[in-house]
């Protein structure tokens, strides 16, 4: 398993032009009508890695991924995906996007599949029927989570950290090369929360780039190249280790927060 | 024999098979987009519609143009203006909705009490599905079938659509244009079952059915067949029971659905109320009244 690298052995790889990052935002700002959700956020990362994004409910985090996603526009600033805008990247399927539990409606009528085969839509034609390589790739990503079993179910039938990887499924189906996780260990329990981490760390091994908004700070460090730490702006960014010091997350979270963080 | 006699007899006038097939085509268009609806929580929005095309049906009627026209245009318009509203306010989207489909409710009431002559109020709000004309006939059925054609064609996007927007989006599906496809439709389905049921209880068949086939399955495709199936069903019953029992039938056709959605509710496999009682007893410990 790869070991988080230092901040140096990465830096030469930009410098070279090698690859476009797989995420690049320049003084990003986004405005709801008279409060300032971001504030001149810059923030680039790398492709391979895995980032926490972390920071107070309101920090904007959820923001900054509507941003990424084109869901909000951005008073100023840009915001590039392996060099693309955020229209052509998603018109070309370079990110995909697992939503926080709540935000999903658990009773809907979809298997577990089913959800899986969404992810192929945007390579399919205007009635979206699948073709066979098309059901190749959602076995191959159901497989890859270890959900083959539980295909048929229906969504809300899987446990808490099953139902995360059904949506990693759907995003690996995508051939997505950036994955945005909303709070993926909300209500997900320790043996689950494993898991997930270990799947996240193989599809890094696949070249993955993986931004994850998450409020399990002692988890970061296990798993995490860098961090990000979000107050409207961008507090630190990255070794997780010299971001989440005592010093900055009393900055992010106020001073008594920082008690449960390791 | 004496069944097939029975089954016959209102076919014999030319009246009563009309009204049975459009009534059917109606029932038909409601139900699959029912599916929908009652995923997506639009619910209230089918109502609003519905009232909402009220003017613009008065207003084709006195000026003589097909009352598909009329109905489209204002149910159109309706969307259109809670959309503009619910994004200029803070207001909440059932409130906007309530004030913008009572308001044009009042403008196509008020425009027929200053034209009474022109048009039957109580056709318009109850349905006339015994008096359908040619040419409204001709409407309903192609209506009909552009709106389930163009269901069926975008059936997968609209499911993606109502289970996850978010990642529509990030797929790069237009989802804007998917909120005003269903919207459209919306309007088109009201339009076709105007003449079966009349103003006031088009959205009883455009939620029922899919409610009703959301409690017998877990899975989309079978949701859409059964919700098809029991609004096939039910407006034969409806149709017939009218004729029998010489009652409305707007109101035979949906209290057939509600007593389909009533059986579904207490004998549903899973999600009926039988089945959850007999869950719960199940996973009750054997020693939970000692607890108590």
């Amino acid at each position: 398993m790869r070991k988080p690298a230092p901040a140096q052995h990465r830096r030469p790889a930009r410098e070279a032009g090698a690859a476009a990052p797989a995420l690049n935002i320049a003084s990003l700002t986004v405005r709801y009508a008279d409060i300032l959700a971001l504030d001149r956020v810059s923030l680039g990362l790398e492709q391979g890695n895995i980032c926490a994004l972390v920071g107070v409910n309101g920090s904007g985090k959820s923001t900054l991924f509507k941003a990424i996603m084109g869901l909000v526009s951005a008073g100023t600033g840009t915001v590039r995906i392996f060099g693309a805008g955020s229209k052509a990247a998603r018109k070309n399927n370079l990110l995909t996007y697992v939503p926080q539990s709540e935000d999903v409606d658990w009773t809907f009528p979809v298997s577990v599949h089913d959800v899986v085969m969404m992810g192929r839509y945007g390579r399919l034609g205007p009635t979206r029927r699948p073709h066979s390589a098309d059901r190749e790739a959602v076995d191959h990503a159901l497989e890859q989570v270890g959900l083959t079993s539980l295909a048929s179910r229906q969504i809300g039938e899987l446990s808490g950290g099953q139902r995360k990887r059904a949506f990693v499924a759907r995003g690996i189906a995508q051939q997505a090369r950036l994955m945005l996780l909303d709070e993926p260990f909300a209500g997900v329990d320790k043996g689950s929360e494993a898991t997930l981490t270990s799947l996240l760390q193989r599809l890094r091994a696949d070249g993955k780039t993986i931004l994850i908004s998450t409020h399990d700070l002692a988890g970061i460090p296990r798993f995490c190249d860098e961090a990000v730490l979000l107050h409207r702006s961008v507090l630190a960014h990255g070794d997780p280790a010299e971001v989440l010091t005592t010093e900055n997350l009393a900055r992010a979270f106020g001073e008594g927060a920082t008690s449960g963080a390791a | 024999m004496e069944l097939l006699n029975w089954l016959a007899e209102p076919m014999l006038y030319g009246f009563m098979t009309r009204a049975l097939i459009v009534t059917i085509a109606a029932a038909l268009v409601c139900s699959v987009l029912s599916c929908w609806l009652i995923l997506m929580g639009w619910s209230l929005m089918g109502d609003a519609v519905s009232h909402a095309v009220l003017p613009g049906v008065a207003l084709a009627y006195i000026a003589g143009v097909p009352f598909s026209f009329g109905a489209f245009v204002f149910g159109a318009g309706a969307v259109a203006l809670i959309g503009v509203i619910r994004s200029t306010t803070n207001l909440k989207s059932d409130t906007v909705i309530g004030v913008v489909f009572t308001t044009l409710f009042a403008v196509g009431l008020a425009i027929i009490s200053k034209t009474p002559s022109q048009t039957d109020l109580s056709h318009i709000l109850f349905g006339n599905v015994l008096g359908v004309t040619d040419g409204e006939f001709v409407q309903v059925l192609v209506l009909g079938v552009i709106t389930l054609a163009a269901v069926l064609f975008k059936r997968r996007d609209l499911t993606l659509f109502a289970f996850d927007r978010t990642h529509a989006h990030a797929l790069g599906l237009n989802t804007h244009w998917l909120s005003t496809l269903l919207l459209g439709l919306l309007a088109l389905t009201v339009v076709v079952a105007l003449q079966a049921v009349g103003i006031i209880l088009v959205v009883a068949m455009l939620i029922t059915p899919g409610a009703t086939a959301f409690l017998l399955t877990r899975r989309f495709p079978v949701m859409l067949t059964a919700a098809a199936g029991i609004s096939v069903l039910t407006a034969v019953v409806g149709i017939y029971a009218s004729y029998y029992w010489d009652a409305s039938t707007g109101a035979s056709v949906v209290l057939a659905q509600s007593a389909v959605f009533t059986l579904a509710y207490v004998f549903a496999p899973r999600r009926g109320i039988i089945a959850r009682a007999r869950v719960r007893h199940a996973h009750r410990p054997a020693a939970a009244g000692a607890v108590q």
